[in-house]
This record gives structure tokens, C-alpha cells and sequence, in this order.
């Protein structure tokens, strides 16, 4: 008992017996002490900025002023009179559209064709990985090159197969897809890893029944493995859309957002509207309803993110 | 069974030869010697002697040296400061019982959707307010918390046997003697794992550093390769920028081939970056 006493701070001697108050309190405070570093950082750089951005896009400050005036509801008026943006909001719906389920389809066949370990399928899941450990700057500088016009690594390519380029990143058309085209290069074997691990927890004994019951191998995919693996989807599926909101890397180095506007993503619409046009009243409301999504997609996936880190784990 | 199995093995081998022709172009390009009117550039075919023509240009004509410092000690600094936060957040999260436990730990876990680049604007309000515009303690300082790295270490705190502490505790040892001569040695894996994630995540980083930083002298390597692709575009010096970017991913690359396991285990862990 004494030594219990002793060593009251430890949390192995959660007591029977009476302490002193000073020991009690101690105890009392120092597991909120070392929660405090981390409690203080996101409490400076993740819940309070949430208040401010929440209020800067209730307010604004007329050139010439110092002080800010209550507008209500105006900066979200200007940003939705803002082609910009309501371009940006649709450019996003199809960058979405076009990464999200391709680079996920891709995954999982990938994981299907590479979830035997063989020595040839290590090397091979290792350079459909590469992509994604590199800087998207990085990316974009190599695309940058690829995407050339005429002289470029694909129209060299394509003159050599009797096809004709185009003009990647120059065309309003077509420039976003080019980007979309990166994306799915980037993050499909990133989204691969989580479906090899998915593979990994499937039962035997279900495959093999379906098996004896005569399904071929489109059935099993269809009925037996994909259902199966709806909670690692769900998982990379929040990832995915995580990305599509928070990554413009690529945009900043390859279009700025050009031609006319049609590379131009939601996050990359904020970074112009604080960096180099000086709206902030914009930017303040367009970042909350950016952040108002994220807490969406965060309740509906709270449930699905603990049982996809499990599956994953 | 077995040719349908060769099928896929060719389409697969296919698929990685498309995938890596970037890469493939970068080692190419870089060593590549220099051309007239950058004829034969695209070609992934290496039919000329090396040179390191184009990296000694790169280096002449960016501050790579620099930049290499800037990144490692951004990278370097943040890591080092989550550690102390993530052990000591994790450790009360795994062997502490205390009032609100569980809305505390949701406050945590709700900072793995809400990520740092939807709230550059704020955040670089406060770097201002706080005197941090335009060092490398202002792009460090908004990762100091991870909320993905107590997660890892609760967990893994959580799989050591307390027989360990409770030892250590008998043998007279504080709290704070326990958890740095008993449980972080134990908790090495999760440790690594996480360093891996987060060093990668901020070596990577790029929006967050370009709007923090205004002096050249404080650029960090994508902030640097970035502004090299764009001033090579007027132009045609694309051995240099393929050198460039070669230099910016060669350390993640050597740091990927040595740690290749823990690389894919800390990964599927994580699923949210840093």
C-alpha cells in the first residue's frame, strides 16, 4: 500500500485510498496537461480558424476602411454573382466526376490482377505506387513536358502511332481532362493499396463456395467480391473526395486555372481571391462552404471511416 | 487458367511500362546532353553518353542547396515537434481515465476531414498576427498537432502489455521515465510509420509553403521547381527541368526503396496524410 502512495501519480495506483488533495488534484489535471500542447495547436489552426473564416464571410472591409462592416449574407451574393466561382463549383463536379470513380475502378482491378505475391507483382505494384509518394508539383513539372504541343513526350509518341495530338493543356476543352488525366495516374495505386489490404480480409470459404456453386469469375467479382469490399470502397471513396477538394497543386504550375477559366477549381478560386485579387470577403465564404462540406462528408463517414481504418488495419 | 493468368500478367506489365513512362522520360531527359533546338527530347531512348550537363546547370540556376536545407528543416522541425505532442496526447488517450474523454478525443479525430489546405486563409491570418509571415516557422506551425499521429500512437501505446509499466512503476519510476525508457522504445513501429507519412506529406507540400513564404532565400524545393518549370517555359530547357524535378523526388524515392514495407503498412493506416 505505501508503495501504491508513493507513486500516486502513476496511473497503474488508480486508488482505493485517500490522498492528499494536492496529489488528487495533480492527478485531476495532468492528463488535461498533456493533451494541452496538441489542444492549443488545433485549437489555433483548425477550430478557430473555422470561427474566423465563419465570420470574415459575415463581414467586409470597403477599400480605404479599416474597420469591417456587417454585410449579412453579401459576400456569399458576390460569390454566387461570380461566374468564377460558379464555374469553379461545376469544373470541381467534373473533376470529380472524372477521377473519383475511374482512379477507383483502376485501383481495385489493379489489387484483383496484383494480389498473389509474386516478385513480378511486387515490382509491378511498386512502380504503379511511384506516382503517388512524388510531389504533385513535381508531377505537374514532368507533365508539363508531356503535354507540349507537337514536340511533346505523347504527340512524339502518338505522331509514331500516326495519331494527332492536341493542344492538352491550350484547349478550354480539353485542359481539365488533361488534368483529370494526371490525377488518375497519381492516385490510382495509392487507392490500390487499400483494396490489396481489403483483398487480404475476404473469407476464403465464401469464394471458394460461390466456386463450387459455379460462378464464374465476373459472377464472384460481381456478387461476392465487390459487396464484400463495400466497406474499403467507402473508405477510399472519403479519401478520394477529400482530394478532389483540398489538392490544385497541379492547376497553380500547369493552367492557373486558364484557359478561360476552365481549369479552375474550387480551392485554386479561394488561393486567387486571397493571394492575388485581395477579396476576402470571397474567399472567407467560399473557404466555409468548403469546410461546411467536409463536415457533411465528415458525419456521414464518421461510422464508415472507423470500420474502413479497421478493415485496412 | 493458366494463359488467362499470362494475359493478365502482360496487361499488367504493360500498365507499368504506361505508368512509369514519366519517370522513365525524367532519367532519360536528364542525363541527356544538350540538343539543338531540343530536338529528340521526348525520346525515352537513351542513345547518347550521360552527362551531368543538366544537373550542374540546375543546381547553377536554382538554389537547390537551399531549398534542400529549407525543406529538411521544415520537414525535420514539424516531425520532431509531433512526436512530443502525439506521444504525450496518445499515451493520455490509451492509459488515462479523465472527464470528457471521449468529446476530447472526437475533437481530435474530426481534424483528419477537416484538412489544412480549405483553411490557407484563415491560417495565414494567424501566421501574420503571429509574426510568422514569411519564415519557415510559420509553414511549420499549423502541423505541430497531428490528430492522425495520436490516433497511431493510442493505438499502438494501447497493444503493450501494462505488466511493462506497472514494472517500471514498482521500480520507483515517474510516469514521464516510464513513457520514455519503457513505452516509446516499444512504440517504435507506429513511430516510424508515422514519420514516414508525415515527412513525405510535407516534403510534398507545396500551396501552404508558397503562401507563407516570400523570400527566395526561405523557398523550399517545390516552391523552387515550380518557379524553375515556369520560367523554363519561354524556353526550351527541358533537360534542366527534368533534372530539376529528378532532384526534388530522388530522396523521397531512396526513402521509399529502403522503407518499402512500412511504407505500404503506415499508408493503409493512415488512408489521410501527415
Amino acid at each position: 500500500m505505501t508503495t501504491i502512495a508513493a507513486h500516486a501519480s502513476s496511473p497503474a495506483a488508480l486508488g482505493q485510498r485517500r490522498r492528499p488533495l494536492r496529489t488528487r488534484l495533480a492527478r485531476r489535471t495532468w492528463p488535461f496537461l498533456l493533451l494541452a500542447p496538441s489542444l492549443l495547436m488545433l485549437a489555433a489552426f483548425t477550430y478557430w480558424p473555422i470561427v474566423r473564416v465563419a465570420w470574415e464571410s459575415l463581414h467586409d472591409k470597403p477599400h480605404g476602411t479599416r474597420e469591417s462592416l456587417f454585410v449579412g449574407l453579401g459576400n456569399y451574393s458576390a460569390l454566387f454573382a461570380d461566374k468564377a466561382f460558379t464555374q469553379s463549383v461545376v469544373n470541381n463536379l467534373v473533376y470529380a466526376a472524372g477521377t473519383v470513380p475511374a482512379s477507383m475502378a483502376l485501383a481495385l482491378l489493379f489489387a484483383l490482377a496484383l494480389q498473389r505475391s509474386t516478385r513480378f507483382n511486387a515490382v509491378v505494384r511498386a512502380l504503379l505506387l511511384f506516382p503517388s509518394m512524388v510531389p504533385l508539383v513535381a508531377a505537374a513539372s514532368l507533365f508539363f513536358f508531356i503535354f507540349l504541343p507537337g514536340v511533346g513526350l505523347l504527340d512524339h509518341y502518338l505522331a509514331k502511332l500516326g495519331l494527332r495530338g492536341a493542344n492538352w493543356l491550350g484547349d478550354p476543352d480539353i485542359a481539365l481532362w488533361s488534368l483529370i488525366g494526371i490525377t488518375i495516374w497519381k492516385n490510382a495505386g495509392y487507392y490500390m493499396l487499400f483494396y490489396l489490404a481489403g483483398l487480404q480480409t475476404l473469407p476464403g470459404d465464401v469464394l471458394e463456395a460461390a466456386t463450387i456453386d459455379g460462378a464464374n469469375g465476373w459472377q464472384r467479382l460481381r456478387h461476392v467480391i465487390v459487396p464484400l469490399l463495400a466497406p474499403t470502397t467507402a473508405f477510399v471513396l472519403v479519401i478520394a473526395l477529400i482530394n478532389v477538394l483540398t489538392q490544385v497543386d497541379h492547376v497553380i504550375v500547369l493552367t492557373k486555372g486558364g484557359p478561360s477559366n476552365s481549369t479552375k477549381l474550387v480551392l485554386y478560386y479561394i488561393f486567387e481571391q486571397a493571394h492575388e485579387n485581395f477579396a476576402a470577403g470571397k474567399a472567407a465564404a467560399a473557404s466555409l462552404l468548403s469546410v461546411s462540406f467536409l463536415l457533411a462528408l465528415s458525419v456521414v463517414s464518421l461510422k464508415t471511416m472507423e470500420r474502413g481504418a479497421h478493415a485496412a488495419s | 487458367m493458366k494463359r488467362a493468368s499470362l494475359v493478365v500478367a502482360a496487361l499488367m506489365a504493360v500498365t507499368a511500362f504506361l505508368w512509369s513512362t514519366p519517370f522513365l522520360w525524367t532519367l532519360v531527359a536528364s542525363f541527356r546532353p544538350e540538343t539543338a533546338g531540343g530536338i529528340g527530347m521526348a525520346s525515352l531512348v537513351p542513345d547518347y553518353i550521360p552527362t551531368l550537363g543538366n544537373f550542374r546547370l540546375a543546381f547553377e540556376s536554382g538554389d537547390f542547396a537551399v531549398y534542400y536545407l529549407n525543406t529538411a528543416i521544415v520537414a525535420f522541425g514539424i516531425l520532431a515537434v509531433q512526436i512530443v505532442t502525439i506521444s504525450l496526447a496518445g499515451y493520455a488517450f490509451a492509459r488515462l481515465s479523465f472527464p470528457g474523454r471521449e468529446p476530447i478525443f472526437y475533437v481530435f479525430l474530426l481534424q483528419l476531414m477537416l484538412v489544412p489546405p480549405i483553411l490557407i486563409v484563415p491560417n495565414l491570418r494567424t501566421i501574420v498576427d503571429l509574426g510568422l509571415y514569411g519564415s519557415l516557422l510559420g509553414v511549420m506551425a499549423p502541423y505541430f498537432a497531428s490528430a492522425f499521429g495520436t490516433f497511431l500512437m493510442r493505438q499502438t501505446f494501447r497493444q503493450i502489455p501494462r505488466d511493462f509499466e506497472e514494472a517500471a512503476t514498482i521500480d520507483g519510476a515517474q510516469w514521464w521515465q516510464t513513457l520514455w525508457h519503457v513505452l516509446l522504445p516499444m512504440a517504435r513501429p507506429g513511430l516510424i510509420a508515422f514519420s514516414l507519412v508525415s515527412l513525405m506529406a510535407h516534403w510534398n507540400e507545396f500551396l501552404w509553403p508558397l503562401m507563407v513564404l516570400n523570400e527566395p532565400s526561405t523557398h523550399t524545393l517545390t516552391i523552387g521547381l515550380a518557379s524553375f518549370a515556369l520560367s523554363t517555359e519561354g524556353g526550351r530547357e527541358w533537360g534542366l527541368l527534368a533534372a530539376g524535378t529528378l532532384l526534388v523526388m530522388a530522396p523521397l524515392l531512396m526513402l521509399f526503396a529502403v522503407f518499402q514495407r512500412q511504407f505500404v503498412d503506415s499508408f493503409l493506416f493512415s488512408g489521410l496524410k501527415g
